[in-house]
């Protein structure tokens, strides 16, 4: 399964609690739509260093790197590269 | 307290069934196990489960005037009723008890309607003018006593408990899905809707009269704030010392009574400043009792310790553990009456039963304080919000609710930007009243993602105009915290902690408490002060420090606020999971009840067992969520069950 795939399927499970793949576009705000909130991100961060062995730092929480599927997407490539 | 029911046959064309109140007063006993009084005549019938606190010989109820005219059935309590004996008396009229309910029919024959002004109390009240075939139905300024009410048939039923209601009803209830939808925003109902499809409360400060077939609604009372022009003068001195003569006072009269009376401790300033003036000057030995939790998060021990040895009190203990919770869940709900957002009420059941276990059944509490003079973290979140919305691009100034959430500062970049995107909603708009209460509805009304299409089709109301519309126009002059006041103790404290957390976990042990914050004298002093006394800075509850702190221990009057929770999730995820979880959160019971979409209440479930719910959102949703379909089986799935 694709890194995107993951996340979508993460996000969309544990945050919209769908199976519905409409439900979720790739360059959604997690913010702007309200998906996820500042305690909401942690999980978040817990997922991605559980799931893709990463690290994430203070200064990289910011929505450049977290606030989308496709961000998270780019972050992680960025991180394992 | 005790329970009042009754039916009014509004064509009064013939009596109601008097087996059909009997067996009303029946479903209520709880409030009131010490005797029952029955009155039916000329088209209603009244009845009455009495718990006997003043007057235990000569009290019963229903209790009527000199010539019998008028009769009346009253919950609750009116604390001034010596000086109101007294006054009736010298007019003229002869009392045959001594109870404090006799007041109510010999006020209304001097005063007709304006007799409620005169009383202060906390009470739900049905009053019977024979001569003018005249109903009132009437309940306390802020609701502390609960009073429904439903029209079937051109009958009025109405009662102390909608259980009651639904053994008159001859049907199984429905759930007011608009009603859901406000309880998964503001965590209650707007008055006057319940969760009760067609059966709406008496709203608090409200007076129900019925006469020649017609119902009409009268508002006495309703929290009123100075104007900022306007505000009581006086040094900070004069007024701390006028605070504490008024709460002296009204604890005192909430001490009046034939039984022995208690008091709950928790450990926080408001049950330490009640313990205090009764220890100091009430005249009566000090009996306390208090909850104390397994998770330290949660407990208040040492500070319940510290006031127990400031005050030598004779006190005792509950535990409550997260089996506690699980196991008292569905018995709590069946009380409610209602879903709740959160367990805390659970523990509250079980504090009464230990206050009825020791042969108490009276207590006095600290119980809106936070709401009156200014304790609770929202007030000072709005204050942060109107301050930071005087700057919106400043970082400083949102930096200042990491004091509040200080799981907020995970960096100083992402804080700024997670903190804006929730704290910051609405910024430019800071004269809105519900300002403050923006950031936790919309976190609560997550809950509503959970909606099935099917309840989602019913709704056609917007909750924001429905809550917006029942506030008063004045409410645009008032200034920010007190707006944040009046929202505060008209959806949260009177909608939720004064019934589903108060009364109803009260009475649930046949326990009465009594509250000398909410006395209308101390809460109209309150609402004649300037904000910054009731929190300056962010210190919050200042006046009532300064009128309190020479009779309390420092660590009291410094300690940091703690609100009041109970263990939620882990109550029902543990080693011994309650087996009402599979059965009524399975996809086949979530359909069945038709409130939520079976397959994301079955993901929330599973990423609770994943261990993965860590958010106030999860928690919410989820004990939301448990709590309809508990309802739901109670009162509608096992209808006949528990009503035949």
């Amino acid at each position: 399964m694709s890194v995107k795939d993951k996340v979508r399927g993460y996000i969309l499970e544990n945050y919209l609690f769908s199976d519905d793949p409409s439900a979720l576009a790739d360059g959604d705000s997690f913010l702007d739509k309200g998906i996820i909130d500042s305690t909401g991100i942690l999980e978040v961060i817990y997922f991605l260093e559980d799931e893709f062995g990463v690290s994430v730092e203070d200064d990289e929480m910011v929505p450049e790197n977290l606030d989308s599927v496709d961000n998270i997407v780019a972050f992680i490539g960025k991180k394992q590269g | 307290m005790c329970g009042i029911a009754g039916i009014l046959n509004i064509a009064l064309d013939r009596n109601p069934g008097e087996s059909v109140i009997r067996k009303m007063i029946a479903f209520i006993n709880h409030r009131g196990p010490d005797g029952h009084g029955f009155y039916v005549k000329d088209g209603i019938g009244l009845g009455h489960a009495r718990l006997s606190i003043i007057d235990i010989e000569g009290g019963q109820q229903p209790i009527h005037n000199e010539d019998k005219s008028i009769w009346v059935v009253f919950n609750g309590e009116i604390f001034n009723y010596i000086e109101l004996q007294e006054s009736l008396k010298k007019q003229g009229h002869k009392f045959y008890t001594h109870s404090d309910t006799e007041v109510i029919v010999h006020l209304y024959e001097q005063y007709g309607d304006e007799f409620v002004q005169h009383l202060n109390g906390q009470f739900s009240i049905a009053l019977w003018d024979t001569g003018k075939k005249r109903l009132l139905l009437v309940r306390d300024r802020i609701g502390i006593n609960p009073l429904f009410y439903t029209e079937k048939n051109k009958q009025l039923i109405f009662a102390s408990e909608v259980k009651s209601i639904i053994s008159a009803l001859g049907h199984s209830p429905r759930l007011n899905s608009s009603a859901l939808d406000q309880l998964m925003t503001f965590w209650s109902p707007v008055s006057p809707n319940t969760v009760f499809e067609g059966i709406y409360e008496v709203s608090p400060g409200q007076m129900i009269v019925v006469e020649n077939g017609s119902l009409t609604k009268k508002n006495y009372w309703d929290w009123k704030f100075a104007e900022p022009d306007n505000y009581r003068t006086g040094t900070e001195q004069v007024l701390a010392e006028e605070l504490h003569d008024l709460l002296l006072d009204a604890t005192q009269i909430r001490l009046r009574s034939d039984v022995p009376v208690g008091a709950y401790l928790s450990g926080g300033l408001d049950s330490s400043v009640i313990t205090s003036l009764i220890h100091n000057h009430g005249g009566v030995p000090l009996r306390t009792f208090s909850i104390g939790f397994d998770e330290e998060g949660l407990d208040e021990s040492v500070y319940q310790r510290t006031m127990i040895d400031h005050l030598n009190a004779d006190h005792s203990k509950i535990q409550c553990s997260n089996q506690d919770i699980a196991d008292n869940l569905i018995s709590t709900i069946w009380h409610t009456e209602s879903p709740i957002l959160r367990t805390a009420p659970v523990p509250m059941s079980l504090l009464s039963g230990l206050v009825r276990k020791e042969g108490y059944k009276v207590v006095l509490t600290g119980e809106g304080a936070d709401e009156v003079l200014g304790g609770y973290d929202i007030f000072k979140e709005g204050k942060i919000r109107q301050f930071w919305a005087r700057n919106p691009d400043s970082t400083f100034r949102p930096a200042l609710l990491k004091k509040l959430y200080p799981y907020l500062d995970i960096s100083k970049k992402q804080g700024a930007v997670y903190l804006k995107s929730f704290f910051g909603a609405e910024l430019e708009r800071p004269e809105l009243p519900y300002f403050a209460h923006i950031p936790r509805w919309t976190t609560t009304a997550k809950c509503k993602e959970f909606f099935s299409d099917d309840l989602k089709s019913t709704l056609n109301d917007d909750v924001m105009d429905t809550i917006s519309q029942s506030w008063p126009q004045q409410i645009s002059k008032w200034a920010p915290f007190n707006k944040s006041q009046y929202i505060e103790a008209k959806s949260l404290m009177s909608g939720y902690l004064l019934c589903s957390q108060g009364d109803r976990m009260l009475m649930s042990n046949s326990v009465e408490g009594r509250f000398p914050f909410l006395d209308h004298r101390v809460m109209e002093f309150a609402n004649s002060i300037h904000p910054k006394l009731k929190m300056k800075a962010l210190n919050e509850k200042y006046l009532l420090k300064q009128a309190m702190k020479q009779y309390l221990p420092p660590s009291i009057v410094q300690r940091y606020k703690q609100p009041y929770r109970a263990p939620d999730i882990p109550s029902f995820f543990g080693t011994n999971p309650p087996e009402y979880i599979k059965e009524l959160m399975n996809d086949s019971s979530i359909n069945n009840a038709g409130y939520f979409d079976a397959g994301k209440v079955s993901r929330l479930v599973k990423k609770i067992e994943r261990g993965r719910a860590i958010g106030y959102k999860d928690n919410m949703a989820f004990i939301g969520i448990l709590t309809t379909q508990v309802w739901h089986d109670l009162f509608i799935t096992n209808y006949q069950k528990n009503f035949s």
